[in-house]
């Protein structure tokens, strides 16, 4: 789960992690009352959406006054803002960070997150601030320095004063990073954090050390433990359609393409998708129903697929195995009357009582295209949309 | 016969007495699989026959500890139903208790819980499967895990997957054209898994009664590559091989929870790229895992006694011709 940028270090602050003096608002007054409260000369005013970029898209502003600050935020709230991760059709910003200016000497950049290779967290540190860690690890990776913590141990005194001396650091802003990295890490495992990203880490002419930017995703699996960050979840920042499955417990993912497709479990449906690409199609959605393909849910997922107007077919498949194949059918044919489905239905069940499935579709008086084979739905799916 | 499990293993299950491992406990026994024990804390000393929706055709003692079970019985292998939020504890009581071999069927166990078990299970030298995967088969011999025993066939194809259904499919093509298999590991789809791609194939390499591979992966981390890399060095016997998410969109998570392409890595495409430089005949369609290795084991067939040749860079959608000329045998 991902949270803004002001959530994350109001965390982070809890584990003694040093973050800029900041406020959220959600009106160009409170903007110009956090402003006020955090006191100062110069202030930044941030956009907060669940995505990076911000600053070239013009979500960040620096503001010289009080009444700068009001300029700014009236111009930044509201704004939709576009960002090489928001796609083209960018977000509506509806919060903003009010947060103190800093006198910067220098710009970091430091993470937490899962290694897969070796599975156990990994600090990585680099010099290059500011700039996508992704590139950075692409064009120079010998700037990237990395420490593999122990589960047991956590992240230790040396491994921390090690990054410290790769990234240059002397006298106090030396110590006070030494620290920051303790904290920075007790945070990410005290929470369950699947990624704790700070970019850009900055050392002030002071040699103050603070987070002047936090991304914090948590691991949803972890969530159940921590039901005070479950709340921080903003239902804005994500697609409408999702939300709505979500709160059906259907793992649905919104897609580009005209072919919806409904699967039971995830590494089939992702191989759906892909069938309806070569079958000439694109996939408008990934959607596991899991291991209970009932009436219900059937049903809930139609509701959900077809409320996307671009989708032209949709793509059952349903592997039974635990799961009886005639059931499912039974529920498909209840759903597709319930929701009165004016497109075409492939539907390919395959495995326990296939058979009487096949039967029970054919004989409902709807109009399904069924399917014995993987290939078979694929040359349905291929005439459906051409049709 | 097969790698890791098979009719002489003799298996404990944990989370015997809740309604999962109760359903598939029954399903187990029924195909075969010689269950010895069950562990739920709290309710040791009793013999257990299934609940009244699913009941067992012959009774299971059920302990307290897994090392209890392990003493009265001589379990040497664990299956693991129990919730996620426990998950992690039974998995360290399993391999504390002198389990060599545990399955974690669970599904959604916290990614630090698993960084935690994953650095003990590796210091008492056990081995995972899982955690989130349908299990393992031996066609035959023993099933433990949630995968559905009709389906397949004994045989000589080993299969590995980090998915569920879509292991299944690939099962079933198999089996409608009467190959049969000789184990099926499903890996699991979360980040950290106590048995890779790399690790299911090193064993299959070594499996005199394997004879070709399937090894069907997914979008997110690098553990394809890894396997590929050592297929290239190390494996003469044929692998097929398909990659589930060629259309996924970057940064979502696809249902499992390490099925993600993040910062531009653990794509579809450079997975497959590595696979099919490695001589794995990929295919782009999961429709076509069962034909394309019915093609390549008759292809192997029709050339034995010919000196065997690498399958690398041959293209499994091409019709297969005879190679115009003979690699030169190397007596």
């Amino acid at each position: 789960m991902k949270i803004h940028e002001y959530q994350g270090k109001e965390i982070l602050k809890k584990y003694n992690v040093p973050v800029p003096r900041g406020q959220v608002a959600f009106t160009v007054d409170e903007a110009v009352k956090a402003a006020e409260k955090i006191g100062g000369s110069v202030w930044v005013v941030k956009a907060q959406i669940h995505a990076g970029g911000r600053g070239k898209g013009g979500g960040v502003k620096l503001a010289q006054s009080l009444e700068e600050v009001r300029e700014r935020a009236a111009e930044i709230l509201g704004m939709r803002l576009i960002t090489h991760q928001t796609g083209p059709e960018g977000r509506i910003v509806r919060r903003l960070l009010i947060e103190q200016g800093m006198n910067i000497a220098r710009e970091m950049y430091v993470g937490i997150t899962l290694d897969r290779t070796n599975s156990q967290n990994v600090v990585m540190a680099s010099t290059e601030g500011g700039v996508e860690i992704e590139k950075v690890a692409a064009e120079t990776p010998e700037k990237i320095l990395k420490e593999a913590v122990d589960p047991i141990v956590g992240l230790t005194q040396f491994q921390a004063r090690k990054l410290c001396f790769g990234l240059g650091l002397t006298g106090d802003a030396f110590k006070n990073a030494v620290k920051f990295f303790l904290a920075l890490y007790k945070a990410y495992e005290a929470t369950d954090a699947s990624l704790a990203e700070i970019n850009p880490l900055v050392i002030t002419q002071e040699g103050h050390v603070l987070a002047l930017d936090a991304k914090i995703n948590f691991d949803d699996n972890a969530l159940e433990r921590h039901p005070d960050y479950a709340e921080m979840r903003d239902l804005e920042e994500e697609d409408p359609l999702e939300v709505e499955a979500s709160a059906s417990n259907l793992n649905y993912i919104k897609l580009d393409g005209n072919v919806g497709c409904m699967v039971n479990g995830a590494g089939l449906a992702m191989a759906t998708m892909d069938i309806i690409k070569l079958a000439g199609g694109m996939p408008a959605n990934f959607l596991d129903v899991g291991g209970g393909a009932n009436a219900t849910t059937v049903e809930a997922g139609f509701r959900i697929i077809l409320k996307d107007p671009s989708v032209k077919a949709v793509l059952i498949n349903i592997f039974g195995g635990i799961v009886r194949c005639d059931r499912v059918a039974t529920g498909v044919v209840e759903a597709a009357k319930n929701v009165d489905v004016q497109i075409p239905i492939v539907i390919r069940l395959a495995g326990t009582n296939a058979d009487l499935a096949a039967d029970i579709l054919n004989n409902s008086g709807l109009k399904f295209l069924v399917a014995g084979t993987l290939k078979e739905a694929a040359e349905k799916v291929t005439s459906a949309i051409a049709a | 016969m097969s790698i890791l499990v098979n009719k002489k293993t003799r298996l404990v299950v944990q989370g015997i007495t809740g309604s999962e491992g109760t359903f598939h406990t029954k399903q187990m026994i029924e195909y075969g699989t010689n269950v010895v024990a069950g562990v739920t804390p709290g309710k040791g000393g009793s013999q257990y026959n299934g609940n009244d929706k699913d009941q067992f055709t012959r009774p299971i003692p059920v302990f307290n500890t897994v090392a209890e079970a392990v003493e009265k019985t001589k379990a040497d292998t664990s299956v693991i139903f129990v919730p996620a939020a426990y998950a992690a504890e039974a998995i360290m009581e399993a391999a504390d208790s002198g389990i060599k071999l545990v399955i974690t069927i669970t599904e959604g166990i916290p990614v630090s819980d698993m960084v935690k078990v994953y650095a003990y299970i590796q210091k008492r030298g056990v081995r995972m499967i899982g955690p989130n995967c349908p299990g393992i088969i031996t066609p035959g011999e023993c099933k433990i895990g949630i995968m559905p025993g009709f389906i397949h066939l004994p045989g000589r194809v080993g299969l590995i997957s980090r998915s569920g259904t879509l292991t299944y499919e690939a099962v079933q093509q198999l089996t409608d054209r009467g190959i049969g298999q000789s184990t099926c590991v499903g890996i699991g789809g979360d980040p950290i898994i106590g048995t890779r791609f790399l690790d299911a194939v090193k064993l299959f390499n070594k499996d005199k009664n394997t004879d070709a591979i399937i090894m069907i992966g997914e979008i997110g981390g690098s553990a394809e590559e890894e396997a590929a890399e050592y297929i290239k060095q190390s494996v003469k016997k044929p692998v097929v091989g398909f990659i589930a998410g060629q259309t996924a969109p970057p940064g979502r998570r696809m249902g499992h929870a390490g099925a993600i392409i993040s910062g531009g890595k653990g794509t579809a495409a450079e997975k497959m790229q590595a696979m099919k430089d490695a001589g794995i005949y990929v295919v782009e369609s999961p429709a076509l895992l069962g034909e394309t290795m019915e093609r390549v084991l008759k292809s192997r067939k029709a050339s034995k006694g010919k000196r065997k040749r690498v399958a690398a860079k041959r293209k499994p959608s091409a019709a297969r011709k005879k190679p115009s000329r003979r690699k030169k045998s190397r007596k």
